[in-house]
């Protein structure tokens, strides 16, 4: 079955320049995003995946410059639009909701106030009381407890869960098309991140609305999302569908981060732990970005840049593992049994 | 057996900023708790629970707000150490904070902010002994003789976190509170640190007392774990028995809420919600041993009821 496609990134790259140097933020990436869908992009910091979301929604810094690439958007390139015709879009068809819900909230302005902006702004001719209306029905679908009485408050009054609450009902507001979520949970509790993620599933269904969602928590990611990217210095390093990443791994970094994170059920003795750091991309290294980290490394990721594999038609990894003349790897326990898993889930079907 | 010695005893330790005035704020709420020599105590809660105020408290960062109760360090009352017993407890009681880029001075080099609570101490006598003592140091966190002259900007947030640990192991530490040392820290560097913390722990015998909210990593690296709501704290037992045991209502939800990568387990599970209203029906709850070593707030009634599903 054809899924519609929203929107399509094809060969984006973004260079920032500094005065070191161009440093190459990301480099040929390339995703789709399809309706009533959620793409999980997740990477380290560095890994280009908050810069990925600036650009879909036009906000880079002055310095950036993309020498190649097109974001698809109902048949327009994103990258042509003009500042005028951005704004149109920005808030309306694609809005963000952001990491920080205190920063990214006026703290003068009262919330009811907030959520109502952007539907003034997007709607000429909407009244103000009709308005306010609307933002008061948002917050209810946030789940904002007694809406009316809590309208008028100023954000210091309250919650960090609550405030992620407000942001995401003025994201929501003008009913978008695409919703960017940047580490929507981050900054918050682990008992408020699952009722927030939980209201974030249940109102992707009721409005269809495809999601963006940037974070570096795999948790997360398992039980929210369609597809997966994951990135590596400004690179998507491994493509797939939730159950492939999670279950057929095939790359060495997606192993590593799999492999670091301590579950509550195991009993393991010692973290496994992705040595060193990622690569300066000012000047990325020659080869595979990832090759100085992976215990796995051919003498060829040192000299080429691997291709990407295709494991299956949803599945990418770019890894030269998956070259049929490479050596087999035995990675570590925890991934072997996810591929036993795999194989099982294969059985099922 | 005898009894593991206590580095720090807390005893209903009472605690409120702004005292008698708007917007008093009862931060700990009569919080009893032990640590024993060479054991890493987690201690869990959502934000605003007071557990990065515990961990001050013992450190003498709030000694002006405790209202009652007090805090022992090896049988010692912290608040009325004076002169050079203070000054030792100073060196012993050591602290690693969260975010390492704030808690590094950007103008001084890896060496001297390394070296700085040796000079303070008097530990070192010569110049020679003072950069011997601090490359000892940035080995054993995993960095070496290069570092030593540049400045914390130069470094990634892992890195910095390391420079971090060794400025708290500089004086010779027994006791570390680590506040939330990794959850600035991305997931693959927080292996590295958290594994770090428990190879020096094994080789120095330090006690530590690690603070943090991600409930994940706190089993893993934790002997003993206590749960804090509200400035209280509502269940301690070791990381087997919160973890396989829960007994609370409020750490039951906790453990539900954590995510796991796994998707088909993740589109099945279902927070727990926790309802905080049992905890302001004014009736009178302390901690009440369940199972041995395993201890809830609770009512005697309520703890009848724990007893008898634990024995099931």
């Amino acid at each position: 079955m054809a899924e519609e496609k929203v929107l399509e990134v094809k060969n984006l790259h973004v260079n920032f320049h500094t005065y070191a140097g161009d440093v190459k933020a990301i480099r040929n990436v390339s995703f789709d995003l399809e309706k009533g869908q959620t793409l999980a992009i997740v990477g380290e910091s560095g890994s280009g995946k908050s810069v990925t979301t600036k650009t879909l929604m036009g906000l880079n810094a002055k310095n950036a410059e993309i020498p190649e690439g097109e974001l698809l958007f109902k048949g327009r390139n994103l990258l042509d639009l003009k500042e005028e015709e951005w704004q149109k879009i920005r808030g309306n068809e694609i809005s963000m909701i952001f990491q920080d819900p205190m920063t990214s909230l006026d703290p003068t302005m009262r919330i009811g106030k907030q959520i109502a902006e952007p539907l003034l702004k997007h709607n000429k001719g909407m009244s103000k009381a009709d308005a306010m209306k609307r933002a008061l029905e948002l917050m209810q679908q946030v789940g904002i407890p007694d809406a009316e009485v809590h309208i008028n408050d100023y954000p210091h009054q309250w919650s960090g869960g609550m405030r992620q609450r407000a942001v995401i009902a003025i994201a929501l507001a003008a009913d978008p098309e695409i919703l960017i979520a940047d580490e929507p949970t981050t900054a918050l509790d682990v008992t408020i991140q699952a009722q927030i993620m939980h209201m974030m599933a249940e109102l992707q269904e009721r409005i269809n609305s495809s999601i963006v969602f940037i974070t570096h928590d795999l948790g997360v990611v398992a039980g929210f999302a369609h597809k997966v990217a994951v990135m590596y210095a400004g690179e998507i390093v491994e493509y797939g569908t939730v159950e492939e990443i999670f279950y057929n791994p095939q790359h060495p970094y997606t192993w590593g981060l799999l492999d670091s994170m301590p579950t509550v059920d195991s009993s393991v003795d010692r973290l496994v732990s992705i040595p060193g750091t990622p690569p300066d991309l000012l000047n990325p290294p020659k080869g595979d970005a990832f090759a100085a980290r992976n215990k796995f490394a051919l003498a060829i990721d040192f000299e080429e840049e691997p291709p990407y594999f295709e494991v299956s038609p949803t599945h990418f990894a770019k890894t030269w593992l998956l070259d049929p003349r490479a050596p087999k790897v035995t990675p570590s326990d925890n991934i072997l049994a996810r591929w036993k898993r795999w194989e099982e889930l294969k059985g099922d079907k | 057996m005898t009894e593991p010695k206590k580095v720090v005893e807390i005893k209903n330790l009472d605690l409120t900023f702004n005292k008698g005035k708007k917007g008093a704020n009862k931060a700990i709420n009569n919080v009893s708790l032990d640590i024993y020599e060479g054991e890493t105590f987690g201690l869990v809660g959502e934000s605003g629970s007071g557990k990065t105020t515990i961990g001050r408290a013992i450190l003498k960062l709030y000694d002006n707000f405790i209202t009652g109760g007090e805090i022992l360090f090896e049988g010692k009352d912290v608040r009325n150490l004076k002169g050079s017993e203070l000054r030792e407890y100073r060196s012993e009681a050591q602290m690693i904070f969260q975010d390492p880029q704030a808690s590094l001075n950007g103008r001084m080099r890896v060496k001297d902010i390394v070296a700085e609570g040796l000079d303070a101490n008097g530990l070192v006598k010569t110049k020679a002994e003072r950069d011997a003592r601090v490359l000892e140091l940035l080995r054993l966190v995993g960095l070496n003789d290069d570092h030593l002259t540049r400045y914390p900007h130069e470094f990634s947030g892992g890195q910095r976190q390391r420079i971090g640990i060794a400025r708290a192991l500089a004086v010779k530490p027994k006791f570390v509170v680590a506040d939330e040392p990794i959850s600035a820290l991305d997931v693959s560097i927080q292996a590295q640190v958290v594994n770090l913390m428990r190879d020096i722990q094994a080789k120095e015998n330090l006690t530590y007392l690690f603070i943090a909210h991600d409930l994940s990593m706190v089993k893993y690296i934790s002997d003993r774990i206590g749960v804090m709501h509200w400035g209280k704290i509502l269940e301690v037992g070791t990381s087997e028995q919160v973890y396989n045991h829960p007994i609370h209502p409020y750490t039951k939800s906790l453990l539900s809420s954590i995510p796991s990568p796994d998707p088909i387990s993740e589109r099945q599970r279902t927070p727990i919600v926790y309802d905080p209203t049992a905890e302001l029906d004014g009736q009178e709850r302390e901690m009440r041993e369940i199972t041995p070593g395993h201890f809830v707030f609770s009512t005697e009634a309520e703890a009848e009821v724990y007893k008898k599903n634990a024995t099931l």
